[in-house]
């Protein structure tokens, strides 16, 4: 059995068992066993393509190049953590009731069917597989976003589905119309929609329903990737599902559709022959980083803020792609790799610090280093690290992006630092009572696993002090990958 | 059959595709919704299936079987099942200014038209006049996204979208490939029961299937 097979195939079959694993302490070991199966998986995957280059699975319908694979090791990383810290704390919520042995049970197979449809989506060849892995994504969380059962969660899938949902529609109206125009050139066949081959034939493609087809997918995905102002459900969303489901939503799925976004973005350069896609992707992540700084300082709710967060640093990363020269792109794809790191390190904390108090409310979570230092400190560090101070890697992938920008379009640095200046300042402002005051006396100590953000957080200022040689080629044969000619 | 012959009864299927459209649109009662709503997925099927043997392509019979079984059949059966079950299948929504949501449909029409306009110049394809009554099916499918307040019809309406667009893989481009079109139904049939599901849930949290309860909870 081939490592590739095992990727897929491991969360797949780990989904069924855990639908009829009836006992909450296996369930969650079979959920991390899973997780890291595929994480050595990925492993091996990475290895070789760092070695002997892109790999074509199963004739050609999967395909695997240095981009996507180093969002293939990300995702199974940060999935496999992400259940080392799910353990304990859902059965902290099975044991105060808040869900009940058989959605536990839902958790645990929507979990890793959610991570198949990622690892499917990123891998496939196929542009129409590619939306319907998206989908499937988006079908395997309503559910685990819902899980709670109240009303704030009900409201909030239900939004999450809805607008998903028409948001991804148009997304498929995009890929026919793309398939449309190739199919004349390629006939009527698989072909036809297989990026490998759209990629080496893109010049041939009709400009002019390029264009149509990218306005499409650009609100169609990007509404996925949470782009203003399609981003209204990501909040709901992230703030009402259960914890662990916040940092794989925020730190994976978000990646995955703007993966898609980009990959798509590859062929309409291709055909038109000009940076107009670039410009459109550009535009949309400089107003969703500069809405969502804004909406940062007016939040109440912990969970949300970071999700407005995630909104913000998306926005950046889809500058830097829109930007598409080598360095913005290197930029952008170090940006993804921390951000994932980061932001769910951070969800697990916030996750104990509103079991700890009992409350997602700001203003209700007071003094938890006196409470509880390990959570304390760890969203402290989190949230410096989040908000772009070096030593870390954000600071230094946004610093790359400064660079990059001064040399395309010095006159929206102004720009990008006033956004970035604004979110800093509501970060701060929010953290600090939050974690210096008096604990108040419903302040509880829990059991709180620390390890999984310190793992990312560690990784994090590693890779903010030095990127290894390796990761750095990698990085850099991915960034030419997606680097395109201007003008023309 | 002739392609002339073709043509012009795919324009038809087209036309009452577009009809059904704007009956969903302004329909209160929730029995003739899901009726509208099962129309709709026959005469796609239909349309579908007279496009696979002028084509010559029996994939698309596949498609049109498939469309059949679970657009025009199960997930209406499915709805009003659950609907029944609930006790709000007598419900009328309070619809406001349907003439006027009725006459922004329309403008939607033209301009569909007009931004088909020069795709429509390009295509080789025998059902191309289609393409615009398809898009402009997009666009009132959501505008009834819009204007619905209730989840039932605005379940309806996502997936009158998902005709749509099948409508237009069919019309622009004789359908898309067999697995992709195979991994759409599959999502399209996990989307149904999904919001079945989500019926009972919204139902015991908010003791009504009306959207506004749940905004201003």
């Amino acid at each position: 059995m081939n490592l590739f097979d095992l990727l897929l195939g491991t969360p797949i079959l780990a989904g069924l068992v855990l639908a009829v694993t009836r006992d909450a302490w296996r369930a969650t070991w079979i959920n991390s066993g899973a997780s890291m199966v595929s994480l050595v998986a990925a492993t091996g995957l990475a290895v070789r393509v760092l070695d002997r280059g892109s790999i074509l699975a199963h004739d050609g319908a999967f395909f695997i190049d240095a981009y996507n694979v180093f969002l293939v090791a990300l995702t199974a990383f940060v999935a496999f953590t992400t259940t080392i810290f799910s353990g304990p704390y859902m059965r902290h919520e099975l044991e105060t009731g808040r869900v009940t042995p058989q959605r536990l049970r839902l958790y645990h197979a929507m979990y890793q069917f959610f991570i198949f449809a990622m690892f499917l989506g990123l891998t496939t060849n196929n542009l129409g597989i590619l939306w319907v892995s998206l989908e499937l994504a988006t079908l395997a969380t309503v559910l685990l976003v819902s899980l709670y059962r109240t009303q704030d969660a009900i409201a909030a899938a239900w939004k999450y589905f809805i607008i998903c949902g028409v948001g991804i529609a148009l997304a498929l109206f995009g890929t026919v119309l793309i398939f449309s125009t190739s199919s004349e050139i390629l006939g009527h066949e698989n072909a036809a929609l297989t990026w490998t081959i759209l990629h080496e034939y893109s010049k041939d493609l009709s400009p002019r329903m390029m264009i149509v087809a990218f306005a499409f997918l650009m609100v169609g995905y990007g509404t996925k990737v949470g782009l203003v102002p399609m981003h209204t459900w990501l909040p709901d969303a992230h703030g009402e599902g259960p914890t662990p489901v916040s940092a794989v939503l925020s730190g994976l799925l978000l990646n995955v559709a703007l993966y898609a976004l980009v990959r798509c973005k590859i062929l309409v350069d291709g055909a038109t022959q000009s940076g107009y896609a670039g410009y459109m992707i550009m535009g949309f992540g400089l107003l969703s980083l500069l809405v969502a700084a804004l909406a940062l300082h007016q939040q109440q709710d912990i969970k949300r803020m970071f999700s407005f967060s995630s909104i913000e640093h998306m926005g950046l990363m889809t500058f830097a792609f829109g930007l598409a020269t080598p360095l913005a792109n290197f930029a952008g794809l170090l940006h993804m790799t921390v951000h994932s790191l980061v932001k769910s390190g951070i969800f697990f904390t916030v996750g104990h610090a509103a079991q700890s108090m009992g409350t997602q409310q700001i203003s209700r979570i007071r003094g938890l280093i006196r409470s509880q230092p390990a959570v304390g400190w760890g969203l402290v560090i989190g949230t410096l690290a989040i908000a772009g101070f070096p030593p870390f890697a954000v600071f230094t992938s946004e610093f790359l992006l400064m660079t990059a920008t001064l040399q395309s379009y010095p006159w929206i640095v102004l720009l990008l630092l006033l956004g970035l200046a604004i979110a800093f300042a509501a970060l701060l402002r929010k953290i600090q009572p939050m974690v210096f005051d008096e604990p108040p006396d419903y302040a509880q100590r829990i059991h709180a696993n620390m390890l999984p953000l310190y793992v990312h957080l560690g990784l994090a200022l590693l890779l903010g002090f030095a990127i290894p040689g390796f990761l750095a080629d990698w990085y850099d044969s991915a960034a030419a990958l997606l680097a395109t000619t201007r003008g023309g | 059959m002739s392609a002339a012959l073709l043509q012009q009864m795919v324009s038809v299927a087209a036309a009452l595709l577009l009809l059904t459209s704007f009956a969903l649109l302004a329909q209160r009662r929730m029995r003739a919704l899901l009726h509208w709503f099962s129309a709709q997925g026959i005469i796609l099927a239909l349309a579908t299936a007279m496009v696979a043997d002028e084509a010559n392509m029996p994939e698309l019979y596949f498609s049109a079987a498939m469309t059949l079984l679970l657009k025009g059949i199960f997930l209406p059966w499915l709805t009003w099942r659950i609907v029944v079950r609930l006790g709000v299948h007598r419900e009328v929504e309070q619809l406001v200014n349907i003439s006027a949501t009725a006459l922004i449909g329309a403008a939607l029409v033209l301009y569909a038209v007009h931004v088909t306009l020069p795709i429509i110049h390009f295509s080789h394809l025998v059902t191309r006049n289609a393409i615009a009554i398809a898009m402009a099916s997009l666009f009132l499918v959501m505008l009834m996204m819009i204007t619905r307040r209730q989840a039932v019809a605005q379940v309806v309406a996502f997936l009158s979208i998902e005709n749509a667009l099948f409508f237009t893989a069919t019309a622009a481009t004789y359908g898309m490939p067999l697995v992709v079109e195979l991994g759409v139904a599959f999502d399209v049939l996990i989307a149904g029961l999904i919001f079945g599901l989500f019926f009972y849930h919204i139902r015991s949290s908010f003791e009504s299937l009306d959207l506004h309860d749940m905004e201003h909870h």
